[in-house]
Parts: C-alpha cells; sequence; structure tokens
C-alpha cells in the first residue's frame, strides 16, 4: 500500500505549499505595511551606498558615448508640462526674465539669468540616463558645472546637501509643498559631470525635458535629476524638508541613494 | 542481502546555507517581478529600443473595444491575456501589468517597496552565497562532491536515459550525487547565480562608472541576461523540485534538514 500513502503524502505535501506560499504572500504584504521592516529593509540602502561609495572614486566618470548612440527619441518622463502659472508665464516668453537662485548656507547668494549661466563655463556630455523603471536613453547635455556655481556662491563650511527645488507638482495640487525636489551630497554636487543643463542634443531644453534647467547626476538615477530647477540651496540636513527623506520620490519611499 | 543504512549526507553549512537561498530566492524573483513591472519590456544594447523590444508585456487593444493581455517575443505577438501583459476583472477594469499581482511583492503596484525587498535580499544573497562558495572550496565540498570524473562524464548518456526513465541509483551509487546532479548543481552555483549577481549590478549607474568593463554589453542587455537566468533558475527549481518529490521525498527533505539520508539497498537477482 505504499502507493497509496506516497499518493497521499504528495497530496498532502501540495496542500501544504500552497497553503505555506499563500501565508508567506499575504504575510509579505502585511510586513510591508510595517514600519520596523521599513527601517530593516532600509539598512540595505546605507550599505549599498557605502560599498558604492568606497568602490567609486569621487571623480569616476559615467560612462559617456558617441553622437551614433545617441536615442533617437529621448523620453520624457514625470512632469512634462508643468501647470503653474508662474512657470508657464516665464516659458510663455523664453524664460527671458527667468533667474535662478542660489542661496541657503552660501557666503554670496546669487540670482543668475540664463544668459548668464550660458556665458559661464560648460560642459557638453554624451550619457545614459537610466530610469528606475528599467528603461535607459542616451543623450547630449550642456550645461554649467555645479561646482562652479557653489564656487561663485561660496558654500559655506557646514553646508553639507545642496537642495533643488523645481516647478513641476506631479500631484497638481497647486501647493508648494508638493512641487518636485531633490537634494545631493557633496560628493556628487562637486562631481565633474553633475552639470545643471539647458540644452539637450544641441537644442535648448524642452519644456518635456525641464526646461529651462535640468539637473544632471550621471552615476545615479534619473529621478535624481530634477527637471524645471528654479532655487538652489545648500543645507546642513535633509531630514527637516518637506517629506524629510530628501526628495520628492524619497518622501514616497524610493532610496535617497539610487546608485542602483 | 544488503541493509537499509542511514547516512550522513549533508553538512550543516549545505543544509543552512540551501533553506537561506530558497528564502532570498524567492523574495528575490517576487520583488524582481515587481521591479519589472515597472518597465515590463527588454532590450538589447546600451538603452532601449522603445519601438523593438525583444520582449514586451502590455494590454493591446483589439477590434471594438476589447482590451486583450499580450506578450511579444522577437515581434510575435501571442495572447496571454489574464496572466501576462493585462487581465480585466468583474468590472471590466483593465489592469496593464506584466506578471501578474499575485506572484509579485508586494502584491500590488509599489516600485519602492519591490525595491527595497529586493536589494535587502540581494545583500542576504550575496553573504550566503560567499559563505557557501568559500567554505564550499575550502573544505573540498566542490572538488569531492561536485566535480564529475572524466568516467563520470564518458557515462553521461546512460545517466541521462536512467532520469528519464525516472530510475534512481540505489545501494552505494546513492551515497554521491550521480553526474546530473553534479552538472545541475555546479552550473546552478558557478554560473546562474553568480551571473544573477553580475547582471544585477551591471544595471546599477554607481557600478557603471566604478567598472565600466564589466557590464556586459550595456545595461539593457544586462536586464535582459538578468531575466533570461532568473527564468533559468526557475526551470532548475521546478526540476530539482520534481525530483524531490518523485525519488522519496522524506528522505531527500530530512537529508536536508538533519543531514541524514537513508540508502535503500541495491536490489538483488533473484
Amino acid at each position: 500500500m505504499s502507493g497509496e500513502r506516497g499518493l497521499h503524502r504528495r497530496g498532502f505535501l501540495t496542500r501544504g505549499l500552497a497553503a505555506a506560499s499563500t501565508a508567506l504572500l499575504a504575510g509579505c504584504d502585511e510586513l510591508s505595511d510595517q514600519p520596523w521592516v521599513k527601517r530593516v529593509l532600509d539598512s540595505a540602502e546605507t550599505l549599498t551606498r557605502v560599498s558604492q561609495r568606497a568602490l567609486l572614486s569621487p571623480t569616476a566618470l559615467a560612462r559617456e558615448y558617441s553622437e551614433a548612440d545617441l536615442a533617437p527619441a529621448f523620453r520624457a518622463n514625470g512632469s512634462t508640462d508643468p501647470g503653474d502659472p508662474d512657470y508657464k508665464a516665464h516659458a510663455a516668453i523664453g524664460f527671458a526674465d527667468w533667474k535662478l537662485g542660489i542661496g541657503g548656507l552660501v557666503e554670496q547668494p546669487l540670482e543668475l539669468s540664463l544668459a548668464e549661466l550660458r556665458a559661464m563655463p560648460s560642459r557638453t556630455q554624451i550619457t545614459r540616463h537610466d530610469c528606475v523603471e528599467g528603461w535607459s536613453c542616451i543623450g547630449k547635455w550642456k550645461g554649467v558645472p555645479l561646482s562652479a556655481l557653489l564656487d561663485r556662491a561660496r558654500l559655506k563650511p557646514d553646508a553639507r546637501y545642496i537642495v533643488f527645488y523645481c516647478a513641476d507638482n506631479l500631484f497638481e495640487t497647486g501647493e508648494e509643498k508638493d512641487k518636485y525636489y531633490e537634494s545631493i551630497g557633496l560628493v556628487d554636487a562637486y562631481h565633474p559631470q553633475t552639470i545643471l543643463a539647458y540644452e539637450m542634443n544641441d537644442q535648448t531644453l524642452p519644456i518635456a525635458n525641464g526646461a529651462p534647467l535640468r539637473l544632471r547626476v550621471e552615476r545615479q538615477l534619473g529621478y535624481k535629476m530634477a527637471k524645471y530647477v528654479m532655487r538652489i540651496e545648500a543645507v546642513d540636513h535633509i531630514a527637516g524638508i518637506r517629506g524629510g527623506r530628501g526628495g520628492f520620490w524619497e518622501d514616497l519611499g524610493y532610496e535617497w541613494y539610487a546608485g542602483i | 542481502m544488503e541493509k537499509r543504512e542511514v547516512i550522513y549526507r549533508h553538512s550543516g553549512t549545505v543544509r543552512i546555507t540551501h533553506w537561506i537561498n530558497v528564502l532570498v530566492l524567492l523574495v528575490l524573483l517576487m520583488s524582481g517581478m515587481q521591479i519589472f513591472n515597472a518597465h515590463p519590456a527588454l532590450y538589447l544594447g546600451a538603452q532601449s529600443n522603445f519601438d523593438a523590444p525583444i520582449l514586451a508585456m502590455g494590454a493591446m487593444q483589439e477590434d471594438g473595444d476589447t482590451v486583450k493581455g499580450v506578450t511579444t517575443v522577437f515581434g510575435h505577438s501571442f495572447n496571454t491575456d489574464g496572466v501576462f501583459g493585462a487581465a480585466t476583472d468583474a468590472e471590466g477594469n483593465v489592469d496593464e501589468r506584466g506578471f501578474p499581482w499575485s506572484v509579485t511583492l508586494p502584491g500590488h503596484r509599489d516600485l519602492s517597496m519591490g525595491r527595497r525587498w529586493h536589494f535587502f535580499f540581494a545583500w542576504l544573497f550575496l553573504l550566503n552565497g560567499l559563505a557557501y562558495l568559500l567554505w564550499s572550496l575550502g573544505s573540498g565540498h566542490l572538488r569531492r562532491d561536485l566535480a564529475p570524473s572524466g568516467k563520470e562524464l564518458s557515462h553521461i548518456g546512460a545517466s541521462i536515459i536512467e532520469h528519464a526513465q525516472l530510475k534512481f541509483p540505489k545501494g552505494k551509487e546513492a551515497k554521491r550525487y550521480n553526474v546530473l546532479q553534479k552538472l545541475s548543481y555546479l552550473i546552478v552555483a558557478l554560473v546562474l547565480l553568480p551571473l544573477m549577481l553580475l547582471t544585477g549590478l551591471a544595471m546599477s549607474p554607481g557600478m557603471d562608472a566604478a567598472f565600466p568593463l564589466l557590464m556586459l554589453g550595456g545595461r539593457q542587455s544586462a536586464r535582459t541576461i538578468h531575466f533570461i537566468t532568473a527564468s533559468g533558475i526557475v526551470i532548475f527549481v521546478a526540476v530539482h523540485v520534481f525530483m524531490v518529490l518523485i525519488s522519496g521525498v522524506w528522505n531527500n527533505l530530512r537529508s536536508m534538514i538533519t543531514g541524514r539520508y537513508a540508502i535503500e539497498p541495491a536490489e538483488e537477482k533473484p
């Protein structure tokens, strides 16, 4: 009768496995909602950041490509046409009287027009834009190195992060606190490829891709590269800003260090 | 007549790392499908040629208003409605995604949590895998138990036929892995699992800047190889579990829990 017993056991095992996997699924979903689970899972971000920083020299460049590699159509993601009235007014006249504000923990707060930014030394780079969703597009960017702006504004010694405040509001609530923002540390802020781009593929930066100015942080994912940058602030910590995690997507649960 | 004998088959390290790997790979697979669902298409090269993915899952409008889940592989479309691409619920709402939410972690669209689960368990996977590989090299497990001899390799045809007939070795022969087991375990431990880690890292813009030469044909190729290798591991696990079930499930399970494995006596000729 071993055959029958075997069958019985097999049925038991199958049912057991099915029950276990259902419990596991439900359990993991429930776990995902627990704050302590989030904290434990978050520890991996620190491990990843510290390891990548150890492996990656502060000046190591992201790979640069050739003109032949440019994507036929560079995908625009997130906001593609901000509805903010001030922004729309500036866009209507080609950002002619728009100014980038630089403030916070700096010795010399600045207000710079697009013409002034364009008159500064520039950097041009053809790089791969990696979206957190999984796709990639290669584009050509020209802009002012962020380091040049920070040198002009002279960071105070206690500045640790650079925060970028943007014009777009993905929630379309019209409220200042829901607008896009991002932050990076000084390692990335002074990286040679970190620029505020005003040109894409040899054209004035289109609105869909972040006109008048978008950040490029080439060793991290696309959501770090804030579009529609209006104001830059040097701060000593990011915990007190909006959701406290250092960026629009970060406040919704994404990693602040987006090198992976 | 030979007696039934109980041997000590699996060392503590093998047993512990095996079960950690079961849990870790399950979480990585489920959270990996969540991440895939954020952009359920695969490409070759550095970037995404959106017009010609080599694999894509999505909703496609049929004649009239019906929307169906479709999977496209190398330009050939297959109706995979309800499984891959899209499913329609009782109220007629179309849910466009890659894999069904019943097999992803979390069980609804949540890329950020999927990434958190994935990267945390990727670290566990790395540490567990390193512990296993270092121990296997140091203790001689790789050489003694997994490396097939020339003689075994030359008899691989006979072993394949025996497996196809679901005949399993008994007596002395059952004390060691057979040549097909050795080869499949070696391929999984030394090729597929390390390749998962490498292709995973190759998708990271940070690692890409640190090691430009290791990037396996570009981020999108790496993502595609990551997907195919994961599928290979799923197929391995399916075959592995099937073999465990039909070659003495309790004996096999016990040996991977307590280490002890019963050897049935070789059949005697009448």
